[in-house]
């Protein structure tokens, strides 16, 4: 099967005598690079200029935190157990009282971190996390000079409040219907105030 | 006396139940179980997990049953005939039941301590009921310590009675049961008592939830992160043959050893399951075997040699050439 009209067969016959000047083969291939001249370069200025990324671009994750601040991860280990590189390590703590504002449930990932360097940005965390807490975000990870700096804590992993990022663009349509069908209320938080609707023993 | 469960007939003794007798089958007819333990008199009969359908009483009356029966609760009759897994009504029946169960369930799974080893997840999942239909707020408790070691979760609770059953039989002085009754039953010991004894800590490797959990093991890790190795000592109280559930040289928590059914296979004591956290006081005898779809065995490598003997028995029916092999 011939796939291109590009094949040579190469012999070894006498060369003609204008194949042994080089001139016009010089000459040939100095045309190509004059007419790159012309035309446009397809070097961007980056990091004055960035390409367009898809908003389902997966980059550097993110550990979310919830609308009054507390950090969503419960430690629960899905993420860790999802993960085909074995990228993601975690110990987890209990939450003392008064600190309900820090963490959203009572058992909260104490430490956790990532190897970048592991990492294959596969997405699957984000898919098997229950809590919506991990997200791949479109940023990008940074160059290091030493591999320690590619383990990424909870201080770099962590939105901070007066910068949060934005996933819900990550979020498909198809996953936000799915979040409100009404059988799966009970996946939803008990809050303190829903629970003194209950009755209490 | 000749019972057949699920087409499979089988000869057992006279009083057997029928749970008994598809135990003695084998795993795949028999029905699962949230509060019958083997080792546990009287154990059985209050969740109706184990629910069969009995088509033919017996061979003098061959009249059907007309519902389905706990079959861990139910004697065999000769020339009974019982279905489980073949009969659709009987899996829609326990998916009723699983249902029921759950109804007041805080499905905390990422938060609790026994998810991956927890009968209740494992039922739920198998029963494939991912939505709930209840809309009323479930009853919630707070969390109560019931002495250094063990940690009462109310809410997880499906009220199997196990536990008061291994106070009742195993330990000389008991101090916890059931209170109350119908929806507003719960465990509890009388007035916060402590449960001080021996063997009290088996209340834990006994329930099927989340609801009594070790103190000593609470969020130290999730259990399929840790290894599980069989190990003993010369304990003057128990037998002294454990498992232990190791990250790296740690060990993370001790437990008894459980059979194919969940059930331990010998009770052990408290020095055991929570003095003894150290490696040098254990004779390890190697790694449990677990099965290899269990979330347990996740990320650990013990049937990489069984694997790769079956991978390289299929490539050879396939024709491949054997790579390991020098020419």
């Amino acid at each position: 099967m011939q796939l291109t009209n590009r094949k040579v067969v190469v012999s070894n016959k006498e060369q003609s005598l204008a194949e042994r000047m080089y001139l016009p083969a010089i000459a040939k291939g100095m045309m190509i690079t004059a007419s790159h001249l012309f035309k446009k370069s397809p070097t961007i200025n980056y990091p004055d200029v960035k390409r367009p990324i898809a908003p389902v671009y997966r980059g550097q994750h993110v550990l979310k935190r919830d609308d009054n601040g507390a950090e969503r991860c419960t430690s629960c280990g899905m993420c860790a157990v999802a993960c085909p590189a074995e990228a993601i390590t975690m110990t987890s703590g209990e939450r003392k009282k008064g600190e309900e504002h820090l963490y959203r449930e009572e058992k909260y990932a104490a430490t956790y971190e990532i190897d970048m360097l592991r990492c294959i940005f596969c997405g699957l965390c984000e898919e098997a996390c229950p809590k919506e807490a991990i997200f791949l975000t479109d940023r990008l990870v940074d160059a290091q000079f030493e591999r320690k700096d590619f383990i990424y804590g909870k201080d770099k992993l962590v939105e901070k409040m007066d910068a949060r990022i934005d996933v819900s663009k990550r979020q498909t349509p198809e996953v936000l219907a799915f979040k409100k069908v009404e059988g799966l209320k009970h996946n939803e938080l008990f809050d303190a105030k829903k629970l003194n609707k209950g009755h209490k023993h | 006396m000749k019972v057949t469960i699920d087409g499979i007939e089988i000869d057992v003794p006279k009083g057997t139940t029928i749970l008994q007798a598809a135990r003695m089958i084998g795993q795949e007819v028999a029905p699962p179980t949230m509060c019958y333990y083997s080792s546990l008199k009287t154990s059985g009969g209050y969740c109706r997990t184990c629910i069969v359908k009995v088509t033919q009483g017996s061979a003098a009356n061959p009249t059907p049953m007309p519902k389905p029966v706990a079959s861990c609760r139910t004697e065999v009759m000769d020339g009974m005939v019982v279905e489980n897994v073949t009969n659709k009504d009987v899996l829609e029946a326990r998916k009723g039941v699983v249902e029921f169960l759950l109804v007041n369930h805080p499905l905390d799974c990422p938060v609790c301590d026994q998810a991956g080893e927890c009968s209740l997840q494992d039922l739920g999942y198998g029963h494939g009921a991912a939505t709930t239909r209840y809309e009323f707020p479930r009853r919630e408790f707070e969390r109560i310590d019931i002495g250094k070691y063990v940690q009462l979760h109310m809410n997880r609770c499906i009220m199997c009675f196990r536990c008061v059953k291994v106070a009742e039989q195993l330990t000389d002085n008991r101090v916890h049961g059931v209170m109350h009754r119908g929806d507003a039953a719960e465990i509890s010991t009388y007035i916060e008592n402590v449960i001080e004894n021996d063997f009290s800590g088996n209340v834990i490797d006994v329930c099927p939830v989340g609801a009594l959990t070790d103190k000593t093991f609470r969020f130290k890790s999730r259990v399929w992160f840790t290894k599980p190795v069989d190990a003993s000592c010369d304990c003057k109280k128990c037998s002294g043959k454990v498992r232990l559930w190791m990250k790296g040289e740690e060990v993370l928590r001790v437990t008894a050893r459980k059979d194919q059914w969940g059930e331990a296979e010998e009770f052990i004591c408290n020095t055991c399951r929570f003095d003894r956290k150290k490696t040098s006081d254990w004779k390890i005898e190697g790694p449990t075997k677990v099965d290899r779809h269990s979330v347990i065995s996740q990320n650990h490598y013990n049937h990489l040699n069984e694997l790769k003997v079956q991978v390289l028995k299929q490539q050879k029916a396939l024709g491949f050439m054997d790579i390991n092999k020098r020419p």
